[in-house]
Formats: structure tokens, sequence, C-alpha cells
């Protein structure tokens, strides 16, 4: 269906008010998988914002909510420029009948790409606002004015829908509203209350895997024996003789549905099935097999020459550090539920990713995008997790042969086998550097785990820096900062380790290198916060710090380390976060916290197991992540530059826990640990 | 198969038709249309399908349906009480303690029995009491601070 067309359905179905449109420039893009694809994402229409008869203001994106509470903070935005409370504000998201073409959502780009769209409508929408007021009161428009949800002017005053009535008028933004510079902001840039908080906490909200739609079955893949096997024989009569159940298959694919969930389990456990299998490679040679099967990869941020800046070094360094696989574990585990209405299927799904889920279903079953429609319900979280449809796939195939509603949730077992991990890595670093600690060569090179955070934000003259892209024996894909937190792991703690063998402050080196003054300010606060250099650790305690760039983002970190017994513990961890303008400062901190949290898993215990093409530890009784125990005492310095356009925060603040973790252990024992998960 | 039982759940009897091994999250959940509480990990690892049995946390997930039987069952669904959210609840809105929020049916219920046991727990009780609720998305030190100002709240 053309934008056009599904614009033209959009409007009658509103009836009248007023709506805004909103086209983007090209977005970055930011994929699943190592390589970012090369068709742009289409130049059209990426937001909008009705305004109804009834003064409701509804903004449709189709972003989603995955915990990171961007609903909120896009109708802060909306709300902001509109001169409108809050409250009155509304958001559509992540429904591809109803909301505008996304890419999805990943890579940090909601608040500096959406929330600027978001409220370029809404500034528009008050303009024509004032049109509509100035006109209708025959009045001066500079007369005109809106505030707290009223268009006031010369004794007149109207509510929003009091002025829209009987209109239906369509804007699309060709020229730039006034917008309001964010040193002034009244709405953005405050602690707002998570919208919806009162149904969370009361468990009202519906995820995905709450939901029920009439006649709906319980569906359930059969899962094979290891990963890339294919079926030798299938038995499935004993399944089929179950009352009410369908039994789905197509080439690999075997699924079955019944009406309850226990009926489900027991026609999945009648069915009889051989997989024929192939030898794969295991955990006990991951790293060298990344290596073995590397490619030569691309130069990124070179410059110089780092034979000469090795020649001019005092002192040289050369280390290895790898990162394991870990796994999201999004505490709602993927679940679609679909429906087919004739030819037209509907899916819920727990997704980053709707547009891209409709595209995968479309293919799936031959069929028009515009028969495919994908709703993503207020998620239970995702971090770079939920990029694909698998799961949407599997309950329409179940629905289709059912010729009913069917619900997938899948099991906490199959969401660490069966979704993608995040990738593991091998990083090698040579450097040089005078006696001074000036740097003088840099040479970096990640095998497998990927690119993002590679780049320095020291000043290094002669460098460079090369990602080689490899085979991974487990499929891989995005993870919450990519592969920045293994970057930032291997070059926070190859700095520290120059640090202590030129016998200089770590914070010393760090700067002394630094002339990048966002980098240099975060740092500089985390550190004055934290106590840096003031007093020497405790026994069996040790400090570390480290600093960190993504995404337009800046972060220093400072942690304290005890370890008794060969166990780490993080007591403390201070980290100083800029972002440009803060649109949330409650939510960035939360943000910034959780973040933090996270980020203990991976760096002290979390690591996929795995071993011929399985799985080892699939639980979460076997899978150890954070929980309210592992928890140090963490303090945020939010740097507020308000006058900088406003950088997405939902996953830089993880980059940096894991080279502080280290650094601390290493001044705590001295032993230099150079892999993730850091085990001393 | 299926047998009949009653099940005393938020205040009213419900019959419902279960095997006796049936998990009481699968009953509250499909039978029962009672959502709130979460299918996290089916192990009774991560607190997300936590409900109270006579006021004590249990992981709903690894309890049969006929240990429920004869049992007061209080899900989260009734801790609001004519319009009235409890303590723990405002808490959690006040100091933002969730992000996307599926833990927190599960983390409430637990913070509700333990402060039904210890009116004011100090901060290792907390720890020691919300061990087996897993938050993915790290908000522990905001949903200690909620347990910490319920309890400041209820009478000494």
């Amino acid at each position: 269906m053309s934008q056009e067309l599904r614009r033209r359905d959009f409007l009658s179905a509103l009836g009248g008010g007023i709506v805004v449109l909103c086209a983007a420039e090209a977005i970055d893009a930011q994929e699943s998988g190592r390589r970012s694809r090369n068709d742009a994402p289409p130049k059209e229409i990426s937001a909008w914002l009705h305004i109804g008869e009834d003064g409701v203001v509804t903004a449709y994106t189709g972003k989603t909510e995955v915990g990171q509470n961007i609903r909120t903070s896009l109708m802060q935005a909306v709300a902001e420029e509109l001169h409108a409370p809050a409250t009155t504000i509304q958001l559509l998201m992540a429904d591809t009948d109803l909301t505008p073409y996304d890419m999805g959502t990943f890579g940090s780009r909601s608040t500096p790409t959406m929330a600027p769209l978001l409220r370029q409508a809404a500034a528009a929408a008050r303009e024509a606002l004032i049109d509509l007021a100035a006109s209708k009161w025959n009045v001066e428009r500079a007369a005109v004015h809106v505030a707290e949800g009223h268009v006031t002017a010369n004794g007149h005053s109207e509510g929003f829908g009091e002025l829209t009535r009987g209109q239906q008028l369509v804007h699309s933004i060709s020229q730039k509203a006034p917008l309001t510079p964010s040193t002034q902001w009244k709405i953005a840039g405050h602690s707002v209350p998570k919208v919806d908080a009162r149904d969370f906490v009361t468990g009202k909200h519906r995820y995905t895997s709450d939901l029920k739609r009439p006649g709906m079955l319980h569906g359930k893949v059969l899962r094979p024996s290891v990963f890339g096997a294919t079926l030798a024989s299938l038995d499935d009569a004993e399944a089929k003789n179950i009352t009410g159940v369908t039994v789905a298959r197509d080439g690999d694919f075997v699924a079955v549905a019944g009406p309850d969930s226990e009926s489900t389990q027991r026609a999945l456990e009648a069915v009889k099935a051989e997989w024929k299998t192939e030898a794969q490679p295991s955990e006990r040679e991951l790293y060298s097999y990344l290596k073995s099967n590397a490619e030569a990869g691309e130069d990124r941020q070179s410059g110089g020459s780092v034979g000469q800046g090795m020649a001019e070094a005092d002192r040289k360094f050369s280390q290895t550090y790898t990162v394991a696989y870990i796994a999201h574990v999004p505490l709602e585990p993927r679940a679609a539920v679909a429906e087919w209405n004739g030819d037209k299927l509907t899916v819920w799904a727990g997704t980053q990713r709707p547009f891209g889920v409709r595209e995968e279903l479309a293919l799936a079953f031959g069929i028009p995008q515009e028969r495919v429609r994908v709703i993503v319900p207020d998620t239970g979280s995702a971090y770079g997790g939920k990029h694909s449809g698998e799961h949407a796939i599997e309950a329409a195939r179940l629905a289709k042969a059912a010729g009913k509603p069917v619900k997938i949730v899948w099991t906490r077992e199959e969401e660490f086998t069966w979704g993608y991990v995040r990738p593991a890595g091998v990083i090698e670093i040579l450097s040089g550097a005078r006696n001074d600690g000036t740097m003088t060569a840099w040479e970096f090179h990640n095998y497998n785990s990927g690119s993002s955070g590679m780049q320095l934000t020291y000043d290094i003259p002669h460098r460079r820096i090369v990602f080689h892209p490899s085979k991974s024996p487990l499929r891989q894909g995005s993870y919450r900062g990519l592969a920045a937190t293994a970057n930032h792991f291997a070059r926070e703690s190859h700095m520290d380790e120059i640090a202590h063998e030129l016998r200089i402050d770590p914070l010393d080196i760090r700067l002394k290198n630094l002339k990048d003054e966002r980098q240099r300010a975060v740092l500089v606060a985390a550190a004055e916060k934290f106590g840096w250099g003031k007093q020497k650790a405790a026994r069996g305690r040790g400090y570390g710090l480290a600093l960190g760039f993504e995404k337009g983002s800046y972060l220093g970190i400072c942690a304290e380390v005890s370890v008794e017994g060969g166990v780490p513990k993080i007591v403390r961890v201070v980290e100083a976060f800029e972002c440009g303008a803060v649109v949330n400062p409650d939510h960035l901190r939360n943000q910034i916290e959780g973040a933090i949290m996270m980020a203990v898993g991976g760096a002290l215990f979390e690591q996929v197991h795995f071993d011929n093409g399985k799985i080892l530890n699939p639980k979460l009784s076997r899978y150890r992540v954070p929980r309210f125990a592992d928890m140090p005492l963490i303090e945020t310095v939010l740097v507020d530059r308000n006058d900088l356009p406003s950088a997405g925060a939902g996953e830089t603040p993880i980059v940096g826990l894991a080279p502080a973790v280290a650094n601390a252990i290493f001044q705590a024992t001295g032993k230099r640990i150079r892999s993730m998960p850091l085990s001393v | 198969m299926g047998q009949f039982i009653d099940l005393d759940v938020n205040g009213s009897i419900h019959r419902v038709n279960a095997s006796a091994q049936r998990s009481l999250l699968s009953v509250l959940r499909d039978d029962l249309d009672l959502t709130g509480a979460k299918y996290g990990c089916g192990e009774g690892q991560c607190g997300a399908c936590t409900v109270l049995l006579d006021g004590a946390a249990v992981r709903s997930c690894i309890t049969p349906v006929s240990a429920a039987a004869g049992k007061r069952i209080t899900t989260i669904e009734a801790l609001e009480q004519n319009g009235r959210l409890h303590p723990l609840q405002e808490a959690f809105i006040e100091t933002g303690a969730m992000q996307c929020g599926y833990c927190t049916p599960g983390m409430i219920m637990s913070g509700v029995s333990l402060l039904s046991k210890n009116a004011h727990p100090d901060d290792s009780e907390i720890v020691h009491a919300m061990q087996g609720n897993v938050c993915r998305c790290g908000t522990y030190p905001r949903i200690a601070a909620a347990v910490r100002i319920a309890a400041r709240r209820r009478p000494a």
C-alpha cells in the first residue's frame, strides 16, 4: 500500500480535527547483525499528530516501548511544544496499521530523531491552532497565546477541541515552526513520572503474553535437538489424536496448538521426531575459531603510521582481551498472538521492529505487507534482543493451520536457546607511549564482537583500528550498547595497564591524552564525586576508573571493588553521564542505574556455555543474572548540556563498568584479568 | 485429567477444572484471567510469578494448584482497595521503581510479604527477602528504596 493511500485512510478514520504530518531525514541504520543494510529507510511520513474535536491529542509513532520510558519522554516533547499539560497527550505506538513506518527501536535513536520530529509536529499544530483562533476571533496572530492546553486572545479562551471542531485540517510540515530552546523547557527537561505507571504496579497492563483472543489456542514448537538439525523422521499420529490439538508442519518446522497449555504440552511430548545433526564448534575452541575464521576487515578511524608511532615510543605494549557470549534474558520471553481474518493477518508481538516483523511475516506467507498488521503492546524488555520475528511467524503458522488465533510464549529455555546472543569476541591491542605517558601509537583489532565504540576519544597521532567480521558458532545479534562494552573493556583496561607500567595515575594518563572537552568533563566529574586520589583503598579493596563515548553520549565511571576469597564484589560505583540536553532527569538516572546493574552481570558472571550445537546453561538456575545482593551503592552525576541536542541514553551507560571493575580488581589483587566475565 | 478444585482467590471462591499438578500460575492466568503474575522462568528462580498463600510469598509457577486449595491466595490484582493503592504500590510509582514493569507485580508481592512479617526491615533484610526476584532492567536500588518508604509510612 502506498504511503499516500494509507494516509488518506487514516485521515478519514480519524474524523475531524487537525492532523500534522512529519517527514524525517534519512536515519542512520543500526541493524541486527554485523553490517548495516544499504537500503535507506523510505523518505516518507515518519510521525503524525492529531488533535481531535474532543480535545484529545494523539501522537503516532512506530517506536516501541520496552522499558526505556520513551513513551513518557516523547509525550513530554509533544506537551512542551503544544503548550499543553502532559496528561492530555497520548501516544499511539508501534501498530503497523495506525502508525507511520519506522525502522525499529534501536541504536538510541528515538530521542535524537523521533523526539525532534514529534516536537516539530507539535509546534506546527500549535501554530495551526493560533491561525484558527486568529481568524475565528478576527484578531492579530500576535495577540493569540497558547498555554496550558488553552488558546487565548483579547478575552477569548478556548480549548484545543473547541477550536478544532468542524475542521478537517491536514498540515504537512514544510516550514519549520519555531521550537522552544531546551534552556527554556518547562515540561521536557523535568522528571515527569512514567506514563501508565499505575497500570504496571496494579498488574493491569497487558503484555503480549497476557493477551487472550476469542477461541485462542496455545501453541508450542518442536525444537530440534541441536542447532541446525534437520528432521530425519516424524511421527505425529498420537499428538493429532488428542482432542482439540492441531499439528502444523512445514519442512523442519513442527508445532502443535491446543485449547490449553496442558494439552498442548502433552501433544508436544507425544510427537516423535528424529533429527539429523552435524558436528559444530564448541566453547573451548571459541576464541581460536573466531580468529581463524576472521575476515581482513576494514580500517576505522585510522591515521598516521603505527610503525612510526611505535618507533617514537619509549615503551611498547601488546595484549589480548576476550569477551564471552552473553544472553539478554528479557524477563518477558518472546511472545506472539496471531489471528487470521480471511486473508488478513494480525499479530501482537513483543519486538523492537514492528515493521521489520511485518515484512518477515509477509515474506513467510507470500502475502503483501498491507495484509499484515503487527501490534506491539508495551513489552517486558528487550535490550537489543527482540529485533527478529520468529515467534510471530510460529504463531501465525499455527493459527493458519488451526483456523483459530494462537498464542506462543517461549519458555525461558527456548529464549536462551533459540533467540540470539551478544557476540563473543577477541580484541588485540598494540600500543606505544613515552615515559611521560604521552601515547604515540594505537593498533586495535576486534574479531567478531563488532565495531561500536572502537573509536578513540584519546588523541593518539598514529592509529589503526580494524573490525574483523568472523563466523560465529552461535546465532548472534544486537545487545544493548552493541560491541561498545567489549571495546571499552579492552581499551580502558589497556590504558590502565600502561598507566601502571609507567607509574602514572590512571586518571592523569587519561587526561594527558585527552583534548575532547566533553569527555574530560565527565571523567573529572566522576573522579571528583568518587574522591579519586583522595585516599588509598583498604586492604582487599581497589579503585578503578574508565571513560567512554558512544552514540553521542559521554561517561566517566569509578568503581570500588572488594575481593574476598577470590570473589569480587562491587561496593560502590559513581558514573557521570552527559547526553546533551537532559529530557527527563529521573528517567535518565533510572537508565544509568539500570545499565550499571545489568553491566554487573556481563562484568562478573554472565556467560553462555555451549557444546556442539547445544546451549549448556539455558536456565536461570544455571545462568546467573544480577540480583539484589549484587547491588553496589550507585551514584550518578548528570552533566546537563542543555545547550546541545539530546542524544539517546538507554545504551551507553552500560559500557564503562567492566573496565572500571577490572582495573579495581587489579588494584585490589595485582591480578590483571583480560576476559569478560572477570574471574579472579 | 482434570478435577474440580475450589480456590480462594482475592477473597472469592473460584471452582476450576484442573489437574492437581498444574501450576497455580497457569490456572490464575489462563483460567481466571488474572495475568498480573507473570511467567519468567518456570523454575521459581525469577519471582515474576510471586503471589501470596496465606500472606506468604510463593512462586506460583512451581506451586501445584492442589497445594493452594484451602489457602488464601492473594494476587497483585487485589492490592488496590476501593481505588486506593497499597502503600508499596504508591512507593513504586513515587520512586520510579520500574522500567519495563514485567517484574513489578512479583516484586510488589514479595515486598508486601516481607512488610507483613517485618514492618521495618533494614537494608540487609530487604536484600535477603527480595533476592529471589529478578529485575533485568536493574531497578533494584529503587525497589529497595520503595520498600523502605512503604515501611516508614506504616505505623510502628
